[in-house]
């Protein structure tokens, strides 16, 4: 399964996988740490210089709930964000005003980041999960002309 | 990077995430992309409790938070009062002398569906705007309990289908109109009180931002798209809010110390609400012949409303 390979390199575990310890075993009121040690002021870290714990779902994938994938072309990105902003799922990777690429470990296919996309042709397009990103970015649609009256 | 300043896109995308992927809402769910924009938008140490609902049963999936943030499970009604509570023990701590970091901005924030606040929380919410805590409460408006399988709310406008009203040979589903919850809010006296959509992103990172700041219990409904419930396609999500922004359906405004209403977007044209009810399953039953009155009654309040909160702008009141 393509996720799960994923999540194998990046040292990641698949949802449920995992040895669970029972409801009994839970003690009241019991707090879920999601990073490891002081975490004071991680609005100031990006997401590579943070310590997440096991608990934090950041080291989850829902990768296996995709039909459809959204693909990246860089050549075509004039860097509006509008994918950034309006993505539900914390997928779209921006450092320093420039969008870098796609989480493929946590997206799910929804398809929003295409449908905000304001470029001609679109740099993000929805291919079937099966298809390689290279073979997908040399299919990619020239650039459509306004149809004038 | 830090971030104040939401003036354009690029500015406000270096911030860092605080709501981390791997939820488990739908594909498409309006709820995180407010949830995110609340996160990014304001470097403070946030507090944050969840009513019960979709958000709070998706991102706290046993054995898994998707919170960075100091977060509070709690029970279906009470997220208003679990924010006041904690604010309460920082404000006696902070007296005390006993914070570890007294000097830290921390901000109390409450989120709830539209069932857990239109209806189970409403108690409890406005017990704690009355008392004046200093918090921000976020209802995610997506107009059912779409968490337990879309069930008709009081915020379920009229017309619509849900699992317990439900359209038929009989009914047109809901019967009665939607609770103007923004109001109610309004006439607690509450400091700063706003509807605002994730479509329009820096009015509602504006408004968030606003709300923080204010001293006292700040109220904000959200327009959360909902795919499952209201029946359409998860892509179509931003498109939707824009229909229902742009044909006024859910007008964006804001209102201070109860009084003072100010309209935030003007849409430049007015979108027929057909067009909007057309784009979702749970309104397919209005077009039929039998029906048409229903459309008919959903425009006549649409124009007294929006003509209510034009007067209301001029007048101050």
């Amino acid at each position: 399964m393509r996720g799960a390979a994923a999540t194998e390199k990046r040292g990641m575990r698949e949802l449920g996988a995992e040895k669970l310890v029972g409801w009994d075993e839970v003690t009241h009121g019991v707090v879920i740490n999601s990073f490891e040690g002081d975490a004071a002021n991680i609005a100031s870290l990006t997401s590579e210089e943070r310590i997440y714990s096991d608990f934090n779902s950041y080291t989850a994938t829902v990768a296996s709930w995709r039909v459809v994938k959204p693909v990246y072309n860089r050549d075509i990105c004039i860097d509006c964000q509008n994918c950034w902003v309006w993505c539900p799922d914390t997928s779209i990777i921006s450092r320093d005003k420039q969008m870098l690429g796609i989480d493929y470990d946590h997206c799910k296919g929804c398809g929003v980041c295409v449908e905000v996309c304001p470029t001609n042709p679109k740099s993000l397009l929805m291919f079937i999960e099966a298809e390689e990103n290279d073979s997908a970015l040399s299919q990619w649609p020239e650039k459509k002309k306004k149809e004038k009256e | 990077m830090a971030i104040t300043s939401v003036k354009n896109l690029k500015e406000f995308s270096t911030s860092n995430e605080r709501f981390e992927g791997a939820h488990l809402l739908c594909p498409g769910c309006a709820h995180s992309m407010i949830v995110r924009e609340l996160m990014n938008c304001t470097d403070d140490n946030l507090v944050i409790a969840t009513n019960t609902g979709c958000l709070e049963v998706s991102t706290a999936v046993y054995p898994y938070t998707s919170w960075d943030t100091s977060w509070i499970h709690i029970g279906f009604e009470n997220a208003a009062t679990a924010a006041s509570g904690a604010e309460a023990m920082y404000k006696a701590r902070k007296r005390k002398g006993t914070l570890k970091d007294p000097d830290a901005s921390v901000k109390f924030v409450a989120f709830g569906g539209d069932g857990s606040t239109y209806d189970i929380g409403f108690q409890w919410l406005s017990g704690a705007v009355e008392r004046g805590h200093d918090f921000t409460y976020i209802c995610l408006d997506n107009e059912n309990y779409a968490n337990t399988g879309g069930q008709r709310s009081s915020s379920t406008p009229i017309g619509a289908t849900t699992s317990t009203a439900q359209a038929g040979r009989v009914s047109y589903g809901k019967k009665e109109k939607k609770k103007d919850m923004v109001a109610i809010m309004a006439a607690h006296g509450a400091p700063y009180v706003a509807q605002l959509a994730p479509n329009k992103w820096k009015i509602m990172a504006q408004g968030f931002q606003k709300a923080l700041e204010t001293k006292g219990p700040c109220f904000i409904n959200t327009v959360s798209a909902c795919t499952t419930e209201w029946k359409f396609d998860p892509k179509d999500t931003i498109h939707l809010t824009d229909l229902a922004t742009d044909s006024l359906m859910f007008p964006v405004y804001e209102i201070i110390n109860g009084h003072e209403l100010n309209i935030l977007y003007r849409p430049k044209t007015i979108v027929p609400v057909e067009e909007y009810l057309n784009a979702q399953g749970r309104y397919k039953h209005l077009f039929k012949p039998e029906n048409k009155h229903v459309i008919e009654e959903i425009k006549k309040g649409i124009t007294e409303t929006w003509e209510m909160l034009q007067r209301r702008e001029e007048a101050r009141v």
